[in-house]
């Protein structure tokens, strides 16, 4: 198999000043330190509070930030010295409404980014089509942005992400805001993406979701891992904690974020 | 893939109501501002001068709101970090959004000499005509590449639109878009030999006048594409220190 994603004691400090007679710097420390690694073809989750550091956790492995301390490789590369090749490999897909060129088309957004990730030019037109066939976006691809619902908008970023056949997939809260059946064909998309071995990293808050989808998980919380396994192992973590009944994954996210 | 987004940026700028409003109206202020003023200062006969002086001066809005408000733009829409995200180097892929708001600028050039001939009946009797069709799109595309180097401070600021607010109205007085540098105070004419504006206002100026056109054309594309250069290099070290202090997005 391999290792696809591998963190070692990632640290990630943000600095800020404010004021300018007398300036005040204030240091919020959002990674303390997390050290992990994904198998490829593998589906990981990162569970965790807002704030607990995983979009800072993903941009560091995706290139965006670079760490203050610690190392991270991906496909085998290191993330600061080996920024080009990492980001030939990967694709990063987060949620929500912002991200596209609102007044362009979806067909022109994706010829765009298909131009920017080096997707060579003979093959756009039918990798292009394929993505909007499997985004279920045909038909509608030379409609503008701004138009789109907030679910073909998520369909339109997970294509985007997919343009150049990425090794490595980040999702960062894919679902956030996506009906509940656009959400349900957007986990079967990640699924397969998954069962086709492109190694996956996601963030979710919807505890359903990662225990479909996710082979392990890591829940992350105050910028540490506090604990990590895979969806059976974290849900016995929670036994006994809720009486007679089966435990779920939320009980044990419960339990592991709010110790009693 | 310079051409797709470059094209794919102007189709995106030229799309937005704001853009297209200030686009219209902004030129042709000016362009009627200049022209009053040329008038009651008896120099009638420089009309023309001021239809293309106010062009030029659209255009360099264009370049720095484009520069400057197109990054921040891009950090509001969220494709800043997108596009910076990509396995290219940093010049690459901001060349496109700049050399956009250049051809968008363009459009002040053409209205400017429209209103001037329309309404105030400005004779468009260039003296070069062919050397205006020629060096007006280099010195755009100069101007592009200026942005460039503009661009790359901005990815640097949150609020990158306040120094292109305020470097806005120096540029063009020190470039002599509208009034003769050698009416300003003698320190200003380093800093105006260095900008690409001066070249290119003098060279549509000699264009539309009189004069050796050729030279100030060549200084204006010669001083654009060492501000590429330049700002390719300094995209490279912006883009890590970006990333290092996580000003990319905006949170």
């Amino acid at each position: 198999m391999g290792i696809a994603v591998e963190a070692e004691d990632l640290r990630r400090t943000y600095r800020s000043r404010t004021g300018w007679a007398r300036a005040r710097r204030t240091e919020v420390d959002a990674v303390r330190g997390i050290s992990f690694s994904i198998e490829r073809g593998e589906l990981f989750g990162l569970l965790g509070p807002n704030g607990a550091g995983k979009t800072t956790t993903i941009k560091m492995l995706n290139t965006l930030l670079i760490p203050t301390s610690g190392r991270a490789r991906v496909c085998g590369y290191d993330v600061v010295a080996d920024t080009r090749e990492v980001r030939r490999r990967i694709g990063y897909v987060f949620g929500g409404d912002r991200g596209l060129y609102d007044r362009l088309s979806g067909l022109d957004n994706l010829r765009y980014f298909a131009e920017l990730y080096g997707v060579p030019p003979r093959e756009q037109k039918r990798r292009i089509g394929e993505l909007l066939d499997l985004v279920r976006l045909t038909g509608r691809e030379r409609e503008r942005v701004e138009g789109y619902s907030r679910g073909m908008r998520q369909r339109l970023h997970i294509a985007r992400g997919l343009l150049h056949r990425p090794e490595v997939l980040f999702l960062d809260e894919p679902s956030i805001g996506v009906d509940p059946v656009a959400a349900r064909e957007l986990r079967g998309a990640v699924a397969d993406l998954a069962a086709a071995g492109t190694t996956v990293l996601l963030t979710t808050h919807y505890m359903a979701e990662a225990d479909e989808l996710c082979d392990r998980i890591a829940v992350i919380a105050d910028g540490a891992i506090q604990a990590l396994g895979t969806p059976a192992e974290l849900r016995a973590r929670a036994a006994g904690r809720v009486g007679t009944r089966e435990p779920t994954l939320e009980d044990a996210y419960v339990a592991i974020v709010q110790p009693s | 893939m310079i051409a797709v987004g470059a094209l794919l940026h102007a189709k995106h700028l030229s799309r937005s109501p704001l853009e297209i409003a200030i686009s219209l109206v902004v030129p042709v202020v000016q362009a009627t501002l200049a022209v009053y003023l040329l008038r009651s200062g008896g120099a009638g006969d420089r009309l023309l001068d001021a239809a293309v002086g106010a062009g030029m001066m659209g255009v360099w809005s264009s370049v720095l709101f484009g520069s400057g408000a197109a990054i921040q733009n891009q950090r509001w829409q969220g494709t800043l970090e997108m596009i910076m995200l990509a396995p290219r180097r940093p010049a690459l892929v901001l060349v496109p959004i700049t050399l956009a708001t250049a051809l968008t600028g363009t459009y002040a050039i053409l209205a400017t000499l429209l209103w001037g001939r329309l309404l105030y009946g400005i004779r468009l009797d260039f003296a070069h005509p062919v050397a205006f069709a020629v060096v007006a799109p280099a010195c755009i595309l100069s101007l592009g590449l200026f942005g460039l180097l503009l661009a790359a401070t901005f990815v640097l600021l949150r609020n990158a639109n306040a120094l292109a607010n305020t470097l806005e109205y120096p540029v063009w007085l020190v470039s002599g878009m509208l009034v003769p540098i050698t009416v300003l105070p003698g320190w200003t004419g380093p800093l105006a030999a260095a900008l690409p504006t001066t070249w290119a206002a003098r060279a549509l100026r000699e264009a539309t006048g009189g004069g050796p056109v050729w030279p100030s054309a060549a200084l204006c594309v010669g001083i654009g594409l060492t501000c590429a250069v330049l700002g390719a290099f300094a995209l490279t070290y912006v883009e890590r220190r970006a990333r290092a202090s996580a000003t990319l997005a905006l949170a």
